[in-house]
C-alpha cells in the first residue's frame, strides 16, 4: 500500500488476529484511513456509486435466480410469475432491470471523468486497464441478462449479436459459422443457448467483483488522481482519511443517486426498456425495429456505420480495444484537461460524438442518419488515434498549481474570498 | 439536550448519528422484501382443494393422493383396526394431542377426534413422518406396518398405530390430519 | 474553490455540447418516419399518485369478457386476481361465480383421461384456443395475441422532428409518462373508420385503422355503441368501452401498479430526508477542513 499503515490493534482479539490474518488492518487502511486528496469534486463519487450498483445487482440477481427458470418454454412466464405472484417480486425485478441502466449511467460518467482528468496517465495505466476490463465484463453481463427475459428483443438481440461472429467466415471459410453454432449449441438460438447464457450471467458479476477488488487495489497503490492532476505530496495538509470525510460525501452522493434510481424503479420501470420485450420470443417473427438497450447504442451505431459486415464488427470491437491503449496514446505533459487549452474542446467534441452515436444507434441506418453515423464514427477513432497524440505534443499547457495545497489554499487566485463567502451563505 | 443545542459539537454529532441511524433503518427496510420473497407465493397460497372418490377402496386397503405437494394417506380400516384404535387409553400415548391442520383448539388424540363421526372406518392423514419428513410404510398390502399395525417409518423406526398416532420411535407428534369433509358417503374434499 | 470553477466549466460546456449536437448536422435528408401521433389520454393510473378506478376496471372486465375473450386470452391471469387488492376487487363470491362458469380442462384422472370441470379462483383464465395453431386455423392465419401484457407490449413511436426528440424524452421522464401502451390501445380501439380515406386500398380480410402501423389490421372493429349494457349507468359508447377495457388491460399487465406507486412515495420521501441528512453530515465534517 502506498501509505504507512496507522492501524493499532486495541484488544487482545484484534492483536491475535493481526499477527495471523491482518484483514482488520487491511479494511482499516483501505476503507477507513486511506489518505484521499481533499480537492476531489463530486465527479469522484461515482466509484462509490458504482460499488453500490454492483452490490444491488448481485443481491437482487441472486434473488431473481431463485425464481427464474432457464428453459425456453417457461422462461418468459417464470418472470411474469415473479412479477405477479411472488412477494415483492415486481420490486426486485424492476430494481434489477433499472439497476442495469443506472450502473451504465454511472460507469459512463466515471469513464468520462477519468478521461477529463487524465486518470489513465502514468502511474495509473493498470488501474485504467482494469477499469476497461470491468466495462467489458459489464457489457457482456448486461447483454446476457437482457437475453434471459426471453422476450422478442431478448431473442433477436442474441440472434443478431451472436451472428456477428459469422463475419469471420470471410476470413476463413466456415470458421464464423462454426463459432456461432458453438455459442448456440445448435443451429439456431435455442434452449441450450439460454441455459449457457444464464450460467454465464450468474458467473460474470463475481468476475466483475474480483476485477473491482483489483481496481481498488491498484487505486490504493497509486493513490487517487485529483482535479489538478498534481500528485499528492503531503498527506497531512493535502489529504483526508477516507472515513469519515469521503464516506459521508459518497453517502450523500449515493442518496441523491438513489433518488433517481428509485424514481425510475417506482414510476418509470419500463421507460428504459423496450415494449417488444413484453412479447414472448417468437423465432418466426422479427420485430420491425431491433434496438439494443440504450447503453449499447453508440457501439451499435459504429457497427452499422461500416458498410462491410466484418469491418463493422472490427470497428465495434475496436472502439473498445482502443480504450486499452489510451495511456500510451495521450502524449500530453499535463494530466488534467483543466490546464489544456486546446484539448479541452476536443474532449467535449468526444462527449458530443458519443451522445450523437447513441442517438443514431436508435435510428434506422439510412439517409442522413447513416451519413452522420459515419462522420461521428470516424471522429471517435480520430480522437483517440490522432487528436490525443498530436494535441499532446503541440499544446502549451496553462500554468497550474504547484501542489494540491496551493490549489486548496488559493495559490494567489484572487477570486477565492468571494467564493468562500458565497459558500458560507 | 435542549440546553446544549447551541453547542456546535453536539449538533454536529447529532447529525452524524441521525444520518447513520437513518441509513440503518433504510437498509433494514430493504432487507424485508429480500426475505419475504422466499415465502410461499400467491399461487401456492391459492392452491385448490382436491376431491377424492373413495368407492374403489375396499376395507383394509389404502390409497395415497397428493394435496399441496404432500402425500395424503386414506385408509379404509377394518373393524378390528378401528376397535384397536378406540381401545387405546390417552396415557398410553406419546403425543396425546390430535394434530388437525388449521385447528387452533387442541383436542385429545382420541379416535373420535381423528375421524369424522359416521365414517369411523376412514382415516385421512398427511403421510409424512413427523420426525424428519420421510414417508412411512404401511399403505400397500405386504408393507411393514410396525408393532402397532398402522405405519412404520423406515428412516428411523417410528411406529404409528391405526389412528396415525406415534407410539414408538423418535417422531415427536402424531400424523397430521388435513382439513376435509365428506361430500357423500364415497366422496371427500380435502382442503 | 478552483474545483467549483471547474464544475461550472463542466456544466456550461455540457450546454455547449448539447447545442452543438443540435446544430452539428442539420441535414435535410433525414428519413421521415411514418409514425402516427397517438393522442395522450387522461388515465387515473398515470403519474406518481396513480391508481386504478375500480368501477372502471369492472366495466373493463365486462367488455373484455363479453367481446375480447372470444378470441384473445389472458394467460398470465388467475381468476383470483379479480378479487385481489389493487384490481377490480370483485367480491370473493362473485369471483367464485365467474370462475365456476369456466370449463377447465384437468387431469389426467385415474383412467388416464383428461376431463373438464368448472373453474375455481385458483385457476388461470381459460383460453379461447388450446394453442396458437388452433387459433391460426380458426382465424384464417392471424393469431389473436394474448392480452395479459398488451398494455406494456406496445409503445407509440415519437412523431417529432429528430432535433426535438431529446427534449420530449426529458419531458416524458419528468412527467413520469408510462402510458404509451394504454394510449395506443385506446387509439387503436377507437381508430376504425367506416370508409378508408381516399387513396388507400385495404386488402381483402383487413380493416382500415388509423392508429395501427400500416393502417391495415386483421381484427374487425370489435365494439359498437350500446353493444354491452353497463350496470352503473356509464354511457354505453365505443369511447367508454375502449377506455374501460384499456384500463383493464393496463391492470392485467401491471397488477401491482398501485402497490408500486404507493411504496414509491414512501421510498422517495425517505431518500429525500436521507439525502438531506447526509448532506448536513458531510457539510458538518468538511466545514472544519480547507478543501
Amino acid at each position: 500500500m502506498a501509505h504507512q499503515s496507522t492501524y493499532e490493534p486495541k484488544t487482545a482479539f484484534t492483536r491475535w488476529m493481526d499477527s495471523r490474518l491482518p484483514v482488520i488492518r487491511m479494511a482499516y487502511d483501505n476503507l477507513l484511513d486511506f489518505p484521499t486528496p481533499r480537492n476531489l469534486n463530486y465527479m469522484w463519487t461515482f466509484g462509490g456509486i458504482l460499488a453500490f450498483c454492483l452490490f444491488v445487482q448481485i443481491v437482487t440477481g441472486i434473488v431473481l435466480a431463485m425464481h427464474y427458470a432457464a428453459d425456453t418454454s417457461v422462461a418468459f412466464d417464470s418472470i411474469e410469475h415473479l412479477m405477479r405472484n411472488v412477494n415483492y417480486g415486481w420490486l426486485i425485478r424492476y430494481t434489477h432491470a433499472v439497476g442495469a441502466s443506472m450502473f451504465f449511467f454511472a460507469v459512463y460518467l466515471h469513464i468520462f471523468r477519468g478521461l477529463y482528468y487524465g486518470s489513465y496517465k502514468p502511474p495509473r495505466e493498470i488501474l485504467w486497464i482494469l477499469g476497461v476490463l470491468i466495462f467489458l465484463a459489464m457489457m457482456a453481463t448486461a447483454f446476457m441478462g437482457y437475453s434471459l427475459v426471453w422476450g422478442q428483443m431478448s431473442f433477436w438481440a442474441v440472434t443478431v449479436i451472436t451472428n456477428l461472429f459469422s463475419s469471420l467466415d470471410s476470413v476463413v471459410s466456415g470458421l464464423g459459422t462454426g463459432i456461432v453454432q458453438w455459442i448456440w449449441g445448435g443451429f439456431a438460438v435455442n434452449d441450450a443457448t439460454l441455459n449457457r447464457l444464464f450460467s454465464l450471467h450468474y458467473l460474470l458479476p463475481f468476475v466483475i467483483a474480483g476485477l473491482v477488488g483489483l481496481h481498488i487495489w491498484a487505486l490504493h497503490v497509486t493513490g487517487n488522481n485529483n482535479p489538478t492532476g498534481v500528485p499528492l505530496r503531503d498527506p497531512k495538509t493535502e489529504a483526508l482519511p477516507f472515513h469519515p470525510y469521503f464516506t459521508a460525501k459518497d453517502g450523500f452522493a449515493i442518496a441523491v443517486f438513489g433518488l433517481i434510481f428509485a424514481y425510475f424503479v417506482f414510476y418509470m420501470p419500463n421507460y428504459l426498456g423496450h415494449a417488444d420485450n413484453y412479447v414472448e420470443a417468437n423465432p418466426l417473427q422479427t420485430p420491425p425495429h431491433i434496438v439494443p438497450e440504450w447503453y449499447f447504442l453508440p457501439f451499435y451505431a459504429i457497427l452499422r456505420a461500416i458498410p462491410s459486415k466484418l469491418g463493422g464488427v472490427i470497428a465495434m470491437f475496436g472502439a473498445i480495444v482502443v480504450l486499452f491503449f489510451i495511456p500510451w496514446l495521450d502524449t500530453a505533459r499535463e494530466r488534467s484537461t483543466r490546464y489544456r487549452p486546446i484539448y479541452k474542446y476536443f474532449f467535449w467534441l468526444l462527449v458530443v460524438t458519443c451522445l450523437a452515436l447513441g442517438y443514431l444507434g436508435a435510428k434506422p441506418p439510412e439517409g442522413g442518419y447513416l451519413v452522420a453515423g459515419r462522420i461521428f464514427t470516424a471522429y471517435y477513432f480520430i480522437h483517440f488515434l490522432i487528436v490525443m497524440p498530436v494535441i499532446g505534443i503541440i499544446e502549451t499547457p496553462k500554468s497550474r498549481p504547484q501542489s494540491i495545497a496551493d490549489s486548496i489554499l488559493g495559490g494567489g487566485n484572487s477570486s477565492q474570498p468571494a467564493v468562500a463567502a458565497a459558500e458560507k451563505r | 439536550m435542549a440546553s446544549t443545542t447551541d453547542d456546535p459539537v453536539t449538533r454536529r454529532d447529532f447529525i452524524h448519528v441521525a444520518a447513520t441511524a437513518f441509513a440503518g433503518v433504510g437498509a433494514a427496510a430493504m432487507l424485508w422484501p429480500l426475505v419475504d420473497q422466499m415465502n410461499p407465493d400467491a399461487t401456492a397460497l391459492s392452491l385448490a382443494s382436491i376431491e377424492v372418490d373413495l368407492s374403489p377402496i375396499d376395507t383394509g386397503q389404502a390409497i395415497t393422493v397428493m394435496w399441496r405437494g404432500k402425500p395424503i394417506f386414506i385408509r379404509n380400516r377394518t373393524p378390528e383396526e378401528v376397535e384397536a384404535a378406540k381401545a387405546v387409553q390417552m396415557d398410553e400415548l406419546k403425543d396425546p394431542v390430535a394434530r388437525i391442520l388449521g385447528e387452533t383448539v387442541q383436542e385429545p388424540a382420541t379416535d373420535e377426534a381423528l375421524t369424522k363421526s359416521g365414517y369411523e372406518q376412514w382415516l385421512v392423514a398427511v403421510g409424512i413422518c413427523t420426525h424428519l419428513g420421510c414417508i412411512p410404510k404401511g399403505q400397500r398390502i405386504g408393507d411393514e406396518r410396525g408393532p402397532f399395525g398402522g405405519w412404520f417409518c423406515p428412516c428411523h423406526g417410528s411406529a404409528y398405530d391405526t389412528a396415525g398416532r406415534i407410539r414408538l420411535g423418535p417422531a415427536p407428534t402424531n400424523l397430521e390430519v388435513p382439513p376435509y369433509e365428506f361430500l357423500s358417503d364415497t366422496r371427500i374434499r380435502i382442503g | 474553490m478552483s474545483k467549483i470553477l471547474s464544475m461550472r466549466n463542466f456544466r456550461t460546456s455540457t450546454l455547449g455540447a448539447a447545442l452543438l449536437l443540435v446544430t452539428a448536422y442539420a441535414s435535410p435528408s433525414f428519413a421521415a418516419g411514418e409514425a402516427v401521433e397517438i393522442p395522450r389520454q387522461e388515465w387515473t393510473f398515470s403519474g406518481m399518485t396513480g391508481y386504478f378506478d375500480k368501477a372502471q376496471l369492472r366495466r373493463g372486465y365486462q367488455v373484455y369478457q363479453n367481446v375480447c375473450a372470444v378470441c384473445h386470452g389472458m394467460r398470465q391471469l388467475y381468476y383470483r386476481n379479480l378479487s385481489e387488492p389493487g384490481g377490480p376487487e370483485f367480491s370473493d363470491a362473485r369471483v367464485k361465480d365467474i370462475a365456476s362458469q369456466a370449463q377447465v380442462t384437468d387431469g389426467p384422472d385415474d383412467n388416464g383421461e383428461m376431463f373438464t370441470r368448472s373453474g375455481t379462483p385458483a385457476d388461470k383464465f381459460v383460453l379461447p384456443y388450446p394453442n396458437e395453431k388452433a387459433a391460426a386455423a380458426a382465424m384464417g392465419g392471424a393469431v389473436p395475441p394474448d392480452l395479459s401484457l398488451m398494455a406494456k407490449a406496445r409503445a407509440p413511436a415519437h412523431a417529432h422532428a429528430w432535433y426535438t426528440e431529446p427534449y420530449f424524452w426529458m419531458v416524458d421522464i419528468v412527467t413520469g409518462y408510462q402510458e404509451g401502451g394504454a394510449d395506443y390501445l385506446y387509439a387503436l380501439l377507437t381508430g376504425y373508420a367506416d370508409e378508408p380515406p381516399a387513396g388507400i386500398d385495404v386488402l381483402p380480410g383487413l380493416y382500415y385503422n388509423e392508429a395501427f402501423p400500416g393502417h391495415q389490421i386483421a381484427m374487425p372493429s370489435p365494439l359498437a355503441d350500446g353493444f354491452i349494457t353497463y350496470e352503473d349507468g356509464t354511457e354505453e359508447t365505443v369511447a367508454n368501452y375502449s377506455k374501460d377495457v384499456t384500463a383493464f388491460m393496463m391492470w392485467a399487465a401491471e397488477p401491482k401498479l398501485e402497490e408500486r406507486k404507493k411504496m414509491g412515495l414512501t421510498v422517495m420521501i425517505y431518500l429525500g430526508i436521507f439525502a438531506i441528512l447526509m448532506y448536513l453530515s458531510k457539510r458538518a465534517l468538511w466545514r472544519k477542513v480547507p478543501h
